[in-house]
């Protein structure tokens, strides 16, 4: 793939704008050159290059929108998406929904690109996975894992002067380490933007060690216990809930920010003070593109959560006049505020608990509660006077993060995290929570 | 799994609110004009060579030109409405016995070329962590074959009038019988896929799978309390002509608490159902937790299949391929190979088909070039067999792979996906009424709900869209706040009773998700209505803030 500079994409764009007649034309054009590398019962399963470049034309006629996608980029294919746009737009009906392209925005450019990521190679990609092997067989452990990288860029343009060009990479490791026999499993995960802080050696220990200390978990009761979550454990749980943070939904009634007898929750307490929560594109550990790609917008730093409050929702362009509200880029980034703690540390200050390291499957099970349910796994350890004191079965919770993040005992250090299922790129500490509900046993290691 | 990447495309693709209602989204001429098949041989060839001449042993090649539509409507607004387009080239090869991968949208003889020299590199840097080599079971070449997805009407000739039209009278239907807000999609996919490998195997297929899935939500504001009630519909492998239902596909649910829908679909029917039930549920009872009988509908057992034996019975999670992200199984290959493992009870028969009608997992091969068809998974209750690929069948010591391998895109790696999994009828002829006159203390589960299962398909918890309590053999009210949970063995083991041949009908699931990088593929799953004695139920009923 050719990977398209600031110039083409605008040279692209200015093409693109010029083929219309339409009175309003968007275009984005993303690309990007992700490699990968696949490992299982220690040796390499698959590897790839996957690269690919997209364009999207929308259009208007008045309030008529047309919208097509291509990924081819010679001329014929660019006037083909230009006109399978205009002829969708000029078929369609009134939206009354329609708003109009954004005019100019301020785009302050984020520090999303790392040559040393855009650099990584297949020799690299191996390395990691020898890392992760070579240490587990010496320890008698089996190994799979996953180790992706990637490099894109993104442009954005409409007929109103908005441009924006920005390049960004990012690499997503993670590793779960067996027991040959089975009754052991330990995983880790890491995600950075800048491979200079990667390190595959100390990672693949971590889930090394946690694969050795937990052989021959006991059998806990189900019940309500405090908890130790790490970062990823709560990474699920929490982009669940902030994926409910729309103002429309809590504005008409179905949503668990929606207020008894009509109107939102702005501004109520809804969670334990120590919680603050907000986006920042420029964040340096989890910078993000500085606009929202949907609505060109561009982004600005904002409180989500402050002191406990719901300080801010999610307005669409459309929802946000309709209110009376200032519509900004939807965040990128979830950023939530901790301490120095090490999770040593939250474990040290714990008199009966349980360590989790990692939830799976997590899934709503009534959006009214954000009552959620899902699993533990790949690490979990009964903490006794400050100390972890063995292994433990997993169990299945069914709790809502509102219940969580009102129950907090101790906040850690933030780590990032990123995922498939969610949108958002996350730095969110480890917690300690009480009363966490676990509602069965998992016999699954 | 289900993930949402089709959705995420949509985000991406549908920046704006677009609202064409006339004419087909793409002109059907270019869409009914697929790439010259000489053309993708050549391709083809380009890529092989090049490979083999860089050093491969083995080499597959896949083009694809995928076309999705996907409608999105609220209320009485067309939302959006997307057409992506996306071509390009897959090289898969076998080099130093490791694999390598390398793809691209670029389609001309030296860019396939290109990216066949680099899957090569990629593998022979891989094999230098290579225990034991890749081998492939064997498979004969079938020469230059073409295979489409059998159906009466071109989703992609309809024009999207017709389409809004449907999705906006679903919601007027739904508004009207009491839903406060309504939501539906419609998804249509085509994949033209042409694959071809070094055993001599030239493969053109085009293939077909719709789904309209909605949503209606009730909400009391005095309470501040809201319920909804999604769709009973499953998605499809077949034409539009899935939307023409007749009597003879309307199925009345047992006590005629509903209506169900096999071989075709009346989403509007459907709808208005949901917006009178969404209503209903705001007032239905709260479940007393305990042990039920339960009696499972077909649109709701179809997950509990996918979840608790399709993913269970992959080969890959149980050979440890799927460790680091799905998990592995606890159907182990000594359970497999002691021929008397007892998965189930004795009603118990599940088996895999890649070939069933109107299945969203129906094609003519794989994407190894295998030949679909059917086989048991679980014969009168034991674990007889497992799903798998070509490399995977060679691990175990089985002379054939079953055709289980498959890829989303052109540009992502074929792996192992489930086929359709599915539940045969009972061969006593039974009634959903009959069966739920010999409960006495149980629930009627329809639709399918939040679902949640361990990472070696062990513990489940698994929720509906209906509940009906059932007592002394009679249904008598609306329950809601319901969710089941058991582990794999014990649920099947439970198993006491399932309806008919003219019970049986299918589920489906668009959006599976598994491996890494993730990929979605869509799969049905085929059951009578079936009863599980002794089951543990929750209330999952909670109050925040």
């Amino acid at each position: 793939m050719k990977f398209l500079s600031q110039e083409e994409t605008k040279r692209i764009s200015d093409k693109l704008l010029a083929l219309t007649k339409a009175d309003q034309c968007e275009i984005t054009i993303n690309g990007s050159r992700k490699g990968n590398i696949r490992y299982a019962r220690n040796a390499v399963s698959t590897a790839g290059l996957i690269e690919d470049t997209q364009l999207v034309v929308s259009v208007a006629f008045g309030k008529k929108q047309g919208t097509a996608s291509v990924n081819e980029f010679d001329d014929k294919s660019l006037e083909k998406a230009v006109r399978r746009a205009e002829d969708l737009a000029r078929l369609a009906p009134e939206n009354p929904e329609f708003m109009p392209t954004p005019t100019k925005q301020e785009y302050k450019a984020s520090q999303t690109f790392f040559q040393k990521t855009a650099d990584i190679d297949p020799e690299f990609r191996a390395q990691v996975a020898a890392y992760s092997i070579e240490n587990s067989r010496k320890n008698k452990l089996v190994a799979a894992g996953f180790f992706t990288d990637g490099a894109q860029f993104t442009s954005i343009a409409n007929s109103n002067g908005v441009f924006g060009y920005q390049t960004d990479t990012g690499l997503d490791f993670t590793l779960t380490v067996r027991t040959e026999d089975g009754r052991g499993s330990g995983w880790v995960k890491r995600s950075v933007g800048d491979a200079s802080k990667f390190d595959a050696r100390a990672a693949s220990d971590v889930a090394i060690e946690k694969a050795l200390r937990s052989v021959d978990a006991k059998a806990l009761e189900p019940g309500r216990y405090t908890v130790i979550l790490e970062p990823a454990a709560t990474s699920d749980v929490l982009a669940y809930m902030f994926n409910s943070f729309d103002a429309r939904s809590a504005d008409e009634g179905r949503s668990f920010l929606s207020k008894k007898g009509g109107g939102n929750r702005m501004g109520e307490k809804l969670f334990d003070e120590q919680v603050n929560v907000w986006a920042d594109p420029w964040d340096k550990d989890v910078a993000v593109l500085p606009w929202d790609t949907g609505s060109m917008l561009a982004r600005e730093r904002q409180d989500i959560i402050k002191n406990g409050r719901i300080a801010n929702l999610d307005y669409s362009q459309y929802w946000a006049k309709k209110q009376g509200k200032r519509a900004i880029g939807t965040p990128g980034n979830i950023i939530m505020a901790g301490t120095n703690k090490s999770t040593e540390e939250l474990i040290a200050n714990t008199k009966k608990g349980i360590l989790v390291t990692r939830t799976w499957y997590i899934r709503m099970v009534d959006p009214q509660s954000v009552l959620l349910t899902g699993l533990t796994r790949d690490g979990t350890f009964y903490i006794e006077n400050g100390k972890i004191k063995h292994p433990i079965k997993n169990f299945r919770f069914n709790e809502s993060p509102v219940s969580m993040l009102n129950n907090i005992d101790e906040i850690g250090k933030p780590e990032i995290l990123s995922g498939d299922e969610w949108q958002y790129q996350l730095l969110i500490p480890a917690m300690k929570v009480r009363d966490f509900n676990f509602t069965s046993l998992s016999d699954a290691v | 799994m289900e993930r949402r990447s089709f959705l995420k495309v949509g985000a991406v693709a549908g920046g704006s609110l677009l609202v064409p209602v006339f004419g087909n989204a793409i002109a059907a001429e270019e869409l009914l004009n697929p790439m010259a098949v000489q053309f993708k041989k050549s391709l083809a060839d380009a890529a092989m060579n090049a490979a083999t001449k860089a050093g491969a042993s083995y080499c597959d090649v896949r083009i694809g030109r995928y076309l999705n539509q996907f409608i999105t409507t609220r209320d009485l607004n067309v939302e959006n409405i997307v057409n992506t387009e996306s071509s390009g080239v897959g090289v898969r090869v076998i080099a130093g016995g490791a694999y390598g991968f390398c793809s691209t949208n670029v389609m001309t003889l030296d860019s396939v070329a290109d990216a066949a020299r680099q899957a090569v590199a990629i593998a022979k840097a891989n094999a230098k962590l290579q225990t034991e080599p890749v081998v492939l079971a064997p498979v004969k070449g079938v020469g230059e074959v073409a295979w489409a997805t059998p159906f009466k009407k071109d989703w992609r000739a309809v024009p999207i009038k017709d389409k809004a039209d449907m999705l906006l009278a679903a919601n007027k239907a739904g508004l009207d019988a009491g839903a406060s807000f309504m939501a539906a999609n419609l998804f249509q996919v085509n994949q033209q896929k042409y694959f071809a490998s070094t055993d001599g195997s030239y493969i053109d297929q085009d293939i077909h799978r719709l789904w309209s899935p909605f949503t209606a939500t009730a909400v009391d504001k005095t309470s501040g309390k809201f319920r909804t009630r999604d769709g009973l519909s499953s998605p499809a492998s077949m034409g539009f002509e899935f939307f023409d239902c007749k009597a003879e596909n309307r199925v009345k649910a047992a006590g005629g608490v509903t209506t169900l829908y096999k071989g075709a679909y009346d989403l509007i029917e459907d709808a208005r159902a949901a917006g009178r039930q969404a209503r209903e549920k705001l007032t239905a009872k709260t479940v007393d937790p305990g042990k039920y009988d339960l009696v499972l509908s077909p649109e709701h057992l179809f997950l509990t299949i996918h979840e608790s034996v399709g993913h269970a019975t992959e080969l890959d999670r149980v050979l440890g391929y799927e460790a680091n992200y799905a998990g592995t199984s606890f159907a182990t290959l000594d359970k497999w190979k002691s021929k008397n493992f007892k998965y189930g009870s004795e009603l118990v028969n599940i088996v895999a088909d890649k070939t069933t009608p109107g299945s969203l997992g129906l094609v003519g091969y794989d994407d190894e070039g295998v030949a679909s068809k059917r086989w048991d998974l679980i014969r009168n209750g034991i674990l007889v067999n497992y799903q798998a690929t070509r490399d995977q069948a060679a691990i175990i010591g089985e002379k054939e792979s079953q055709g289980c391998s498959y890829a989303d895109s052109w540009s992502s790696v074929q792996f192992q996906r489930m086929p359709n999994v599915s539940l045969e009828a009972g061969k006593k002829q039974l009634t959903p009424d009959e069966m739920v006159k010999d409960v006495k203390k149980g629930i009627y589960i329809l639709g399918r709900g939040s679902y949640s299962i361990d990472q070696q398909r062990y513990n489940f918890q698994f929720g509906g869209q209906l509940y009906f309590e059932i007592k002394n053999g009679k249904i008598v009210n609306q329950l809601e706040d319901v969710a089941y949970q058991s582990n794999t063995q014990e649920f099947w083991n439970a198993c006491t009773a399932l309806c008919d041949e003219r019970d049986w009908r299918m589920g489906g699931s668009f959006f599976d998700g598994k491996g890494q990088p993730s990929q979605v593929s869509a799969v049905s799953h085929g059951s009578p209505t079936t009863r599980f004695n002794g089951i543990n139920v929750i209330n999952t009923a909670r109050k925040i803030g």
